[in-house]
């Protein structure tokens, strides 16, 4: 068990920036998620933390203990890595023992039997241990996976999209397994993923990476309530929050087209008018959008329905505001369809602010 | 439904026809030479060749020992003649010779299994190593490096013989297992860099990441992971070095002359005072094609999934 911190770390391939003066500090027993799409440089985050790849500068904290320069061996960490990496050579059973006979560990015989059996129990795969890795299933490969790693006490876990290879089904059950495991283990984890409902789910604190830098770390309320730019605000949240460009007119926003005027609150406008700018980037979550029959006084615009997604509990609407659409999800009682004239909704009290040149976010 | 599998079989019938045939096109030679090896001494020669003839097991001894013609009117009295053992009968029948000692052919044929398996193991033990190298490590200039690596193999032997040759006299290689051993592991290892390379390539190098987080060293993952997943390209690697070694005649024959001769820069020389003995010759070559076929059969089952060159791998 040991805290993490990564300072100032940064990574070049070829031309390729993939990581740009990254500072991360991980707690103590939490769950971390880094979140970013493909390329961010997450593995290589991972990777690098757990000495298999050399950063060009910067350095590597664990445990309040510089390691940069140590080998991986001897950071003291586990890996469970996108693709199962089972040793194929080896059987289930010796899988497991595989990381506490290296020499460095050297763990008795009858330890070990002890520690195997444990895991095995741990993760239901006791039935598993004389098969060899290649008969198994996904599933179970990947369990076999985290039982090497939790077989030993590592100083943290890394994981790099472990369950990323499992079916939907099997990785919605694995997701909640981690999370129990993480609590029973209070250990450390850093897990890496492009799959924003893995991190909301099981992250204590979320990191969202883009193009090799730190865009934002919270708690997965934070990122999804406050995101502090327009791509975290993009990159959290299925569907994606709409973003509309919104110009002055007089006190109130307008879209380019005029189809959309938002009355905005008192202290939104005046937080706005600290900026002075003549345009924003407005952000609402699709359900702070709701469609009605009735024009409503304010916020309320005219639409069509012009596609239609049902999700079972909630329905998923393109509305055409004049040239522009907008996602919203509703309840699927309100019994809508395509080419209804309706009016839009938009819950102004929940929007978000960005500013059009920076893309951060204005408060 | 009945057609289909009619169909089927015809076509397996066909296919099974064309294997025997090619088989048969390809056992001739073989068949030849092992047929030669049990002819008699009188039969050899004739021609059109006996189709029916008594085995005879004279032209094995002949390829074992040096022996010598009874000059005429010294023949074997009676008594002599039951004194003898069934060997020297045996071939004092057909020839009329008398054995004078052993022949030159388990020193031959020792040569040849020093030189063969000690370079086969250097080629090995050097093609794996720098192969995982070639494979694993962003060594500069690599695709220069492994083209020139391959390069050492487009020369024919004759052609670089001769200084070669002449380097050996110069540092004293001449005729020496070591010098053999040496030159068959230079020309073999490009081929074994480039055939494990590939075996290599094909292993995931996850697996090795894995074991480093898992607390071994570089050294110990390439072994304990690594090398068992390799077995199979490295026991078809080592089949065709060991053969390549086995039946390689031009530097042989150039560069050994009595201590470090192989078998097969010797076996053509089966002059006898009666003329060339082509059952001594062809007896030699039976027995020279032995160590090829055992080492062949006891790796089959890594060659057959060995030679696809990684492909069946999952």
């Amino acid at each position: 068990m040991a805290n993490l911190k990564i300072v100032s770390v940064t990574k070049t391939f070829g031309d390729i920036e993939a990581l740009k003066d990254l500072n991360l500090e991980i707690h103590d027993g939490e769950f971390f998620v880094l979140l970013g799409p493909t390329g961010a440089g997450k593995t290589t985050t991972l990777r690098i933390v757990s000495g298999l790849e050399k950063m060009d500068s910067g350095q590597i904290f664990l445990d309040d203990e510089d390691v940069s320069d140590w080998v991986p061996a001897t950071r003291d960490v586990a890996f469970v890595f996108q693709f199962y990496t089972l040793y194929p050579n080896l059987n289930v059973r010796q899988n497991l023992e595989f990381p506490l006979k290296s020499p460095i560990r050297n763990t008795p015989q009858d330890q070990i039997d002890k520690k195997v059996a444990e895991v095995a129990k741990t993760l239901h795969i006791e039935h598993l241990l004389e098969r060899e890795t290649v008969n198994l299933s996904g599933g179970e490969m990947q369990r076999v996976g985290i039982g090497r790693a939790i077989v030993r006490t590592p100083k943290a876990f890394l994981m790099d999209e472990p369950l990323s290879n499992l079916d939907a089904k099997l990785r919605e059950e694995m997701r909640s397994e981690l999370s129990r495991l993480q609590k029973q283990l209070g250990q450390t984890f850093f897990y890496v993923t492009h799959d924003q409902t893995e991190a909301m789910t099981m992250a204590d604190r979320i990191g969202v990476l883009n193009e090799g830098v730190l865009l934002q770390i919270g708690s997965p309320d934070e990122i999804y309530h406050r995101p502090t730019s327009t791509f975290v605000a993009r990159f959290v949240g299925s569907p994606r929050m709409n973003l509309l460009k919104v110009h002055w007119k007089n006190d109130v926003l307008a879209s380019p087209g005029e189809e959309m005027v938002f009355e905005i609150t008192d202290a939104q406008r005046e937080m706005l008018r600290k900026y002075d700018k003549p345009e924003f980037i407005i952000g609402m979550r699709p359900e702070d959008i709701s469609v009605h029959d009735e024009r409503r006084e304010h916020n309320c615009f005219e639409a069509e329905i012009y596609f239609k997604q049902s999700m079972g509990a909630e329905d998923i609407l393109n509305l055409r505001f004049g040239k522009l659409v907008v996602q919203a999800t509703v309840p699927p009682t309100h019994g809508t369809t395509v080419g209804q004239k309706i009016c839009g909704y938009f819950d102004i009290d929940h929007a978000h602010f960005f500013d059009v040149d920076t893309e951060l976010r204005i408060e | 439904m009945a057609q289909v599998r009619e169909n089927k079989g015809a076509r397996k019938a066909i296919v099974a026809v064309v294997l025997i045939i090619f088989t048969i096109i390809y056992m001739i030679p073989l068949f030849y030479i092992v047929n030669t090896s049990f002819r008699p001494w009188a039969d050899i020669r004739e021609y059109p060749p006996k189709l029916i003839y008594q085995p005879s097991v004279a032209a094995f001894i002949r390829i074992f020992t040096a022996r010598a013609v009874y000059p005429p009117g010294q023949a074997p009295t009676e008594q002599e003649l039951k004194d003898m053992s069934t060997i020297e009968r045996i071939v004092y029948k057909e020839t009329n010779e008398r054995i004078v000692r052993t022949g030159d052919l388990p020193r031959r044929y020792l040569n040849s299994l020093i030189i063969c398996v000690l370079s086969t193991m250097i080629t090995i033990l050097l093609g794996t190593t720098a192969a995982y190298g070639f494979s694993r490590f962003p060594v500069k200039g690599k695709d220069d490096w492994m083209f020139f690596i391959l390069s050492t193999r487009m020369l024919p032997p004759v052609i670089v013989g001769i200084p070669v040759f002449l380097m050996f006299r110069n540092v004293g290689l001449n005729d020496s297992h070591l010098g053999l051993i040496l030159l068959y592991v230079a020309f073999n290892v490009s081929f074994a860099v480039w055939v494990l390379k590939g075996f290599i390539d094909e292993i995931p190098r996850e697996y090795e990441d894995a074991a480093l987080v898992d607390g071994y060293s570089r050294f110990q993952a390439f072994r304990k992971i690594v090398l068992p997943q390799s077995v199979t390209g490295i026991a078809a690697t080592a089949v065709f070095v060991f053969i390549f070694a086995w039946n390689e005649y031009a530097f042989a024959f150039m560069l050994t002359r009595n201590t470090a001769q192989t078998v097969p820069a010797w076996l053509p020389y089966q002059m006898g005072v009666l003329g060339f003995d082509w059952g001594a010759a062809a007896a030699g070559t039976t027995l020279f094609l032995i160590p090829p076929m055992v080492l062949t059969i006891l790796l089959r089952n890594h060659l057959v999934r060995g030679i696809s060159f990684g492909a069946v791998r999952k």
